[in-house]
């Protein structure tokens, strides 16, 4: 009985180490290097493939700023990223602008959170995901955890 | 699980790209570096003004990293905080050479609509070290 009890914890124990290291949201340190510079390390899947490329392309012109990177540091951050597009849901079409807040599937997600709310100073912009989810830098958004400033 | 050797290679030549250019330096070694180069020696004042004053853009370099760069700053468009500029309270800051490369290419273009000149990074890196 209680090498059966031990093998079981060992193994939930396993298991909740390859949930929490799941390839699908694991941020390579390069991406949260480079890109999380200046903004949130958005999870990849949020964009499809054809507005990874395009915004890949036009770095030095990128909303409004140069985020123009070295050929071998974009090369390898692309190919990462494309490797991690979107498909499904939350990623069907490329949304306007190539913009992930312009998406179908965020807008309807943050269907509930008021327009006053997005101007707060705390928050700034929709694209600051850390002012409400706290663990945004590392890729978690789990709605248990939103906490919308004040 | 079955993307773990691509992530892990994938990871792999993500850390090698960094590697590569990961050239160490010293705030003091790069100003002498600039002001090598610009035949001239670095102004601490003239770098405060480039570096508090608008620029031909929406932008001076204070807009982010705020007028005395000691403290955190604050991404002008995307709220993202950003970690002291000055070397003396932030060690990281001037100890890579592509990476203050790369970021003078980005700001000085974002804000002067050009790069900066190396007189120009001399006198601004002056002004930074002399923050205390």
């Amino acid at each position: 009985m209680i090498a059966l009890r031990t093998t079981l914890a060992a193994s939930l124990a396993l298991a909740a180490t390859l949930a929490h290291a799941d390839d699908r949201y694991a941020l390579a340190p390069a991406y949260v290097q480079e890109c999380g510079a200046c903004h949130t390390p958005y999870p990849p899947a949020l964009l499809p493939a054809e507005s990874w490329q395009r915004v890949m392309a036009g770095l030095a012109k990128h909303y409004g700023t140069d985020a123009s990177l070295d050929a071998a540091a974009q090369k390898s951050l692309s190919d990462w990223l494309l490797a991690r597009a979107g498909s499904g849901k939350r990623a069907r079409v490329a949304p306007p602008d190539d913009r992930i807040t312009r998406g179908e599937w965020f807008i309807r997600k943050h269907r509930e959170v008021s327009k006053a709310a997005w101007t707060r100073p705390a928050i700034k912009s929709a694209s600051n995901c850390g002012a409400c989810h706290p663990g945004a830098a590392e890729g978690d958004y789990d709605e248990d955890r939103v906490r919308i400033p004040r | 699980m079955k993307n773990k050797p691509l992530l892990l290679l994938a990871a792999a030549a993500l850390a090698a790209a960094a590697g590569a250019q990961a050239a160490t330096t010293t705030p003091a070694e790069l100003l002498t570096g600039y002001s090598a180069a610009a035949k001239a020696s670095a102004d601490a004042a003239r770098g405060q003004k480039l570096f508090t004053t608008q620029g031909t853009k929406e932008w001076s370099c204070s807009s982010c990293h705020g007028a005395t760069p000691t403290g955190m700053g604050k991404h002008a468009s995307t709220g993202k905080a950003i970690q002291p500029l000055a070397p003396a309270f932030n060690a990281e800051r001037f100890s890579d050479v592509a990476k203050t490369e790369k970021w003078f290419r980005r700001n000085c273009n974002d804000v002067l609509g050009r790069e900066c000149t190396p007189g120009e990074k001399a006198d601004v890196l002056a002004w930074l070290m002399t923050l205390k």
